[in-house]
């Protein structure tokens, strides 16, 4: 029997981006540099989050011929965002064909208590979390892929770090519990029990864990490789840059072999110009602070 | 000594390759530099981003060396964008592959991801009935030439296809618990033992 867009067909897409980097672009252009040097997907937005946080303003799904045009320049897939909650925003991404969501805090919140139920859709989504309590939560609604936040458009990695050793250490810690242990743990962490217990046995999320927000230097991605990350998402960080195609060709390949410090600085070498600017992330005021967005 | 299966580990879901691999008769390993490819017995190219994978190919001498492990007859089996990089012709593309197997692919042949499924797939020369095929943003074969057999088919479209010491499947075995065509693989390199 034959079936269309089952879990496995949704998560299985998530693997297939393993190991690769998915660049944010808002044109058919940048689409081009960024398959060019190697992404394995790009992120059709109207803004990068730098801008985004520049210029204020609700931020909302992309334009969709921005998207159309950018799904008719590559043949790498194509994501897009919709904001939190908003399920319509969604249901159009879908019915243009983009191959993935990302129902993202980047964008502005549309619902501030509920996130869309991604198990209703044919195309599969991929969330933040800050943790991994939040991580369950969003794979429980449906999410094939997770990212933990870190600061989008603050070219600062020290969010991302936080986020992915919490989602790490967490998953050591359920390792060690014992089975009679994981309801209360559940419970705590106001995350699904089966999901708790899934992680608990296996010692790995069910679905791929990838890293985003303030990755802006092949050291950047390298560090959140050897954290756990299975792949990077680089908002701002290439086209923010100076040299966003040697940059684009240089996070690739740091990604490709993190593990290896003498091809870090081979990646660096080829760099022409500096990376985006930063921002403390200590000096932003609460309200500033996407990674807060989504619960 | 234990057969050494090569897993190209430069992108894409070669976790999942090696986990297949994992309680079958042989030694599993992630290569990703060209030395360590060419101390393979065979080698495994993962679904993934064929463009990805190619460039990262070009750039770090790795085709080369799979070009030169090819050379000493060496099985070789591509999943998805491991079929599209083996394959001498890409249906419009002029990205770069190794150009190993006389087919023709034609990429995202079935549509976007929202198309992508799963089906039951007999395969010529698998025993136990068909296997389950999961197929993501997949490929087919539009021609073969001489010497390529085809060994599945899905609605005509041409899935799966063995020219001598080469093997492509458009479709996804390692995501599934069913390990006949890792069987089938590790059967090649016993043949040429």
């Amino acid at each position: 029997m034959s079936e269309k867009s089952t879990w496995r067909n949704k998560v299985g897409l998530a693997e297939m981006l393993r190991g690769g980097v998915i660049m944010d672009v808002t044109n058919a252009e940048q689409a081009k540099i960024a398959e060019d040097a190697g992404a394995v997907s790009v992120m059709a937005l109207e803004r990068v989050p730098a801008d985004i946080r520049a210029e204020g303003g609700v931020a909302r799904m992309a334009d969709l011929k921005i998207i159309e045009q950018i799904m008719e320049t590559v043949t790498i897939p194509v994501m897009a965002k919709c904001r939190i909650g908003h399920f319509a925003e969604a249901q159009v991404l879908e019915a243009l064909g983009v191959d993935f969501i990302d129902e993202s805090e980047v964008l502005t919140p549309a619902d501030e208590n509920f996130h869309v139920w991604k198990h209703d859709f044919k195309v599969p989504f991929v969330c933040g979390c800050t943790n991994l309590a939040e991580a369950l939560r969003r794979i429980g609604e449906g999410a094939a892929m997770i990212r933990t936040k870190g600061e989008a458009g603050s070219g600062n990695i020290v969010e991302a770090t936080r986020h992915m050793r919490a989602v790490m250490t967490g998953i050591e810690r359920l390792k060690g519990l014992r089975t009679e242990e994981l309801m209360t743990e559940a419970k705590n962490m106001g995350a699904p029990f089966d999901l708790v217990k899934e992680v608990s046995e296996t010692g790995k999320l069910p679905v791929p864990n990838f890293s985003a927000g303030g990755i802006a230097t092949p050291a950047d991605a390298a560090l959140m490789m050897q954290l756990g990350a299975e792949s990077v998402f680089v908002g701002s960080g290439i086209f923010k840059s100076e040299d966003p195609e040697a940059r684009a060709l240089a996070i690739v390949h740091a990604t490709t072999y993190y593990e290896d410090p003498a091809e870090v600085v081979r990646a660096c070498k080829g760099l022409k110009g500096a990376a985006m600017p930063g921002i403390d992330v200590a000096s932003l005021p609460e309200e500033e602070r996407l990674a807060t967005r989504g619960w | 000594m234990s057969k050494r299966v090569g897993i190209l580990a430069l992108q894409g879901d070669f976790a999942e390759h090696i986990e297949a691999f994992s309680s079958l008769d042989c030694t599993v390993t992630a290569v990703k530099r060209p030395d360590d490819i060419l101390e393979c017995a065979a080698l495994v190219i993962p679904g993934g981003e064929s463009t990805t994978i190619g460039k990262l190919c070009q750039r770090f001498g790795v085709g080369e060396a799979i070009l030169e492990l090819n050379q000493r007859g060496a099985p070789i089996w591509g999943t998805c964008a491991g079929m599209i990089l083996l394959a001498k012709e890409i249906k419009g593309s002029a990205q770069w592959r190794l150009g190993l197997m006389d087919i023709t692919v034609q990429r995202n042949a079935f549509g976007r991801q929202v198309e992508s499924f799963e089906t039951d797939l007999p395969i010529e020369g698998i025993a136990g009935g068909p296997v389950r095929a999961v197929f993501i943003r997949a490929p087919f074969v539009t021609r073969t030439g001489e010497g390529v057999e085809v060994l599945a088919r899905f609605e005509d479209k041409i899935v799966m296809v063995r020219q001598g010491n080469l093997l492509a499947t458009a479709f996804h075995p390692e995501l599934t618990d069913d390990s006949r065509v890792q069987q089938h693989f590790l059967g090649m390199i016993e043949a040429k033992q």
